[in-house]
């Protein structure tokens, strides 16, 4: 399958396997829950996602960086709270009505982490097949596009489907310029 | 009819250990000289069941091996073989060697067996050694009767002598009784009525018996009743089988679980001399078959000439003396290969112990034995505590204001019951300490072997309880003190005889509470800590500088550093250099702290202290600004609002605290934890005088909040480790707090300085 053609790590293959395999639907359709950031629509696995909730205020974590918005409690477990726009360098925005917490879980070297993510806004839910979803263009050995399981075309949107495995655990984010480029070369 | 039995294998390895762990306490308590029987009787019974579960569960190199060690042990308890020194370690080192071969069976691993057929060698060499006087009685029936080869007769002894002697007849056997003469085994199986209701099933057996040899049987039906008064629970029936093959040990094997509820006699038929002979019966089916038996037996020994008897025992006594010499070898061959095995041990992360601590921490499931009488409480306080939730709920279904002070009562009720309840259920995870001392015996005795010193090891408080995940970390630090203790505290015997002291050093390990913590404290009447080396050492290893003129305390702390040994030559017990840093860190994880204490020829003092438990901490609230933040209330000396004539400035900007005699520096929680607060002045905040590591330190906060005991939630699991904060919590608002971990704060400011003073020579 391409997809997993595309993915490089060996833990995500695995995964993806068990839940092809176990996923009722059809095994080259996954389904993406996207959401919005900076006017770009991003996906993430469904499977992956715990709950979504509304930003509430965390407990900030000392000498950590900006994008670590701090802990929150999540029924009693402690989950650190990641502002993806930060992360990937864009403008910080006030959070609002609409922002949200994506809590996600986050499959790691030493076992599942449960991490929330804040993003602007949820947007949909879309059923994509394998051959819907395009490779992310080679930008060169200096940019990392393993965090990118691809790119889709929903109703004439570009959506940039997120590998989170990989992404939550990278140690160097890509900034907003690359994931233009991306965003830019594959259309 | 089959049943996994797999299920019950890690009940049946805990119970294992359990039994090797009684086995090994047991034989450190032994004497030589003057032992008690009862002693000697556990250690057996402990042996005896661990035979009888792994024969069970199919285990057989476990059985076998046991097997001669249950062989040796019997024949002391029955007093046929004084107990030597020699078997006491014999016995030890198998304990060792049984812990391994399980452990490696739990993990399915293949375990290793050259060390048990080592030792089943020596085993074999004694047992067939000694106990010669014995032998020379009750040998010559035997072997007139068997006319076997001398080479059988040796393990024929140790059952003969058993069998004489004790009433279980279960464990008699002949090991080395050959199949390889034709013949065949003739077996009258009686069981009793009730055997089937016991499990044991008669048809399971011959099928046991099946895989030995051709098996034939016939059944005697003469007891089944009338079909009107048949039980149908019950087994009337009894069989005379012959079975062409097997050992006597394994046809024993199949009736070891029946033979106490059954008649049994099991015979061997020689077809060459055409005569049976009869090797030994049961003790409970004695009197039923002795009839049949005896008659047969007595005709038949007068069958055998005199000359074969004589010639017979010449034969046996040759063999005896033959065997002895072998012995003496053996354990002359044996000895370095002991002191090797003594020392490696008490170095490498081989070590039982360290390999025992790695057991207990690596496999999560392992289970913890509780007290019903703690689980019967837990149980009312779960009752009442339903009771009280009930009441709760129909106040809450029509609630007008006049039913306040109930709702009130019912609140103060619910939080009794949830503090009951939480501190039963931390009692359940309590176990007391002498889970983790009850290795130390073992560990000195080898080690003071090893370094020919004489020690004894004193336990205190061994009933002083505490949470088991801390009981499991403090094994390995313990170990590192205790070894530290024997090896640089403790003098050579000659070298305490000429300081006055008497000959035999001791090392007290104490254990008690204090005040919401455990003290584990190892003192040892050595000849104490010396200062003037460790400063020399210190300055070589460039610790601290020349010029620093240290205090007592501060000079002992310096062994805690990493990468400090004084050991002139690093021997293999201690003195890598690495010990007691790591014995500081790993204490420290435990949130908990060690220090030394010391009198120059009169020993050393290693004072523990360790929280009860790891899971609840007693906190004071602190705030900065608009976080709160928790310090563990253990570390808090005092809390005061700060006067600034106290205040003095040391080297520019390092405020100092004159608390009474002393002087604290000052650390704002503030600028480490890079908050914003809501006073830079010192004097309109307060100070929290903690102590960490030794050394006091204030922390400058906004304000003091409640104190309350909170759950530790970790931050690592779904984040990372943060310096300067242990963990995290929830408050009652269900907001999160961070612990602040205060050694933590004090090393970040360490490091920083550290950097400044780096970067300051560059910049001048």
């Amino acid at each position: 399958m391409s997809e997993q053609a595309l993915s490089t790590s060996a833990s995500v293959q695995t995964k993806e396997d068990v839940e092809n395999a176990l996923g009722s639907h059809d095994a080259a359709t996954d389904q993406y829950l996207t959401f919005f950031m900076n006017n770009e629509e991003y996906g993430v696995d469904i499977l992956s996602v715990q709950e979504i909730r509304g930003w509430e205020a965390a407990t900030t974590i000392p000498n950590s960086p900006d994008y670590v918005k701090g802990v929150m409690n999540l029924r009693g477990t402690i989950v650190p709270i990641i502002d993806l726009r930060l992360r990937f360098g864009m403008p910080q925005v006030d959070y609002g009505a609409v922002t949200v917490v994506i809590v996600l879980k986050v499959g790691t070297e030493t076992g599942d982490k449960i991490i929330g993510i804040v993003v602007d806004a949820v947007s949909d839910v879309y059923s994509l097949t394998s051959e819907e979803m395009r490779q992310p263009p080679d930008l060169g050995e200096q940019v990392n596009t393993t965090f990118i399981k691809g790119l889709a075309d929903v109703e004439g949107k570009m959506v940039i489907l997120l590998n989170i495995d990989v992404l939550l655990n990278l140690q160097e984010m890509p900034d907003t310029e690359t994931l233009k480029r991306i965003v830019a070369e594959t259309e | 009819m089959s049943i996994d039995l797999s299920q019950f294998h890690q009940v049946f390895f805990e119970e294992s250990f359990e039994g090797l762990d009684s086995m090994e306490g047991g034989l450190l308590d032994l004497n030589p000289d003057d032992f008690d029987v009862e002693t000697i009787n556990t250690i057996f019974r402990a042996a005896h069941s661990i035979k009888g579960g792994a024969g069970t569960f199919g285990f057989q190199i476990v059985a076998d091996f046991t097997h001669v060690l249950e062989t040796l042990l019997d024949e002391i308890r029955a007093g046929t073989r004084s107990l030597e020194a020699d078997h006491i370690d014999l016995i030890l080192r198998s304990v060792d060697c049984l812990r391994e071969i399980m452990q490696a069976l739990q993990d399915e691993d293949e375990p290793d067996m050259t060390t048990a057929d080592e030792l089943k060698v020596e085993f074999e060499a004694i047992l067939a050694g000694e106990s010669q006087p014995k032998t020379k009685e009750s040998q010559p029936e035997r072997a007139s009767s068997k006319e076997t080869p001398p080479k059988e007769t040796q393990s024929t002894q140790a059952s003969a002598s058993e069998s004489e002697t004790t009433a279980d007849g279960s464990d008699s056997d002949e090991t080395s009784e050959s199949t390889e003469s034709t013949g065949h085994w003739e077996i009258y199986f009686k069981p009793d009525a009730d055997v089937l209701k016991t499990g044991n099933e008669p048809v399971r057996m011959f099928r046991e018996l099946e895989a030995l040899g051709l098996l034939t049987s016939d059944a005697v039906l003469c007891d089944v009743p009338d079909f009107s008064s048949l039980e149908p629970e019950s087994c009337y029936m009894a069989w005379n089988l012959t079975l062409e093959g097997g050992t006597r040990e394994e046809v024993d094997e199949v009736f070891e679980w029946v033979i106490d509820e059954s008649e049994l006699s099991i015979r061997w038929v020689d077809e060459t001399a055409t005569s049976s002979i009869s090797t030994d019966e049961s003790a409970s089916t004695a009197e039923d078959v002795s009839e049949q038996e005896d008659g047969s037996e007595s005709a038949r020994s007068e069958e055998v000439s005199e000359a074969d008897v004589e010639k017979a025992l010449e034969e046996v006594i040759e063999e005896c003396k033959h065997i002895d010499e072998e012995d003496e070898t053996v354990a002359e061959a044996d000895e370095p290969v002991v002191e090797d095995t003594v020392v490696e041990t008490a170095v490498a992360d081989k070590t039982p112990a360290a390999k025992k601590a790695k057991k207990s921490s690596a496999p999560e499931s392992t289970s913890i034995r509780v007290g019903i009488d703690k689980i019967d409480s837990l149980i009312n306080m779960v009752g009442e505590l339903v009771i009280t939730q009930s009441m709760l709920g129909q106040l809450g279904e029509d609630f007008d204001m006049a039913k306040l002070v109930r709702l009130q009562e019912g609140l103060a009720q619910l939080e009794q019951n949830t503090r009951e309840l939480q501190e039963s259920v931390m009692r359940i995870r309590m176990l007391p300490i002498s889970f983790t001392f009850s290795r130390f015996p073992r560990l000195v005795r080898d080690l003071s072997k090893a370094m020919d010193k004489k020690i004894e090891l004193v336990l205190l408080g061994e009933n002083t309880e505490l949470d088991k995940t801390v009981m499991e970390k403090i094994g390995d630090p313990m170990v590192h003190l205790i070894r530290n203790s024997l090896d640089h505290g403790i003098e050579s015997p000659e070298d305490r005889l000429a300081a006055g002291k008497s000959e035999t050093g001791t090392i007290t390990l104490n254990a008690f509470h204090q005040g919401g913590n455990i003290v584990i404290q190892i003192i040892d009447d050595g000849k104490g800590l010396d200062k003037d080396r460790i400063h020399q050492k210190a300055i070589e290893k460039g610790l601290v500088t020349k010029d620093e003129i240290l205090s007592d305390e501060q000079i002992y702390e310096l062994i805690f550093k990493a990468g400090f040994s004084t050991a002139d030559v690093v021997s293999d017990i201690s003195g890598r250099g690495v010990g007691m840093d790591v014995v500081r860190r790993n204490i420290q994880e435990l949130n908990g702290s060690v220090e030394v204490v010391s009198v120059p020829g009169e020993g050393s003092t290693f004072t523990i202290r360790l929280p009860l438990t790891l899971a609840i901490l007693d906190g004071q609230l602190v705030r900065v600004g608009e976080e709160i933040f928790i310090l563990p209330l253990v570390s808090i000396v005092e809390s005061l609002q700060v006067d600034l004539k106290m205040i003095n400035n040391v080297g520019g900007n390092n405020e100092v605290l004159r608390l009474r005699d002393e002087y604290v520096p000052i650390l704002k929680l503030h600028e480490q934890l890079n908050v914003e607060p809501e006073n830079y002045d010192l004097e309109k905040g307060l100070l929290v005088v903690v102590e960490a590591d030794n050394s006091k330190v204030g922390l400058f906060v906004d304000d003091l909040l409640a104190q309350q005991q909170v759950v530790i939630k970790s931050l690592e699991q779904n984040y990372q480790k943060v310096e300067g904060i242990s963990g995290a919590t929830i408050l009652g608002d269900g907001r999160v707090a961070l612990i602040v971990d205060i050694s933590g704060v004090l090393r970040i400011v360490n490091q920083l300085k550290g950097k400044k003073a780096a970067d300051d020579p560059r910049a001048a």
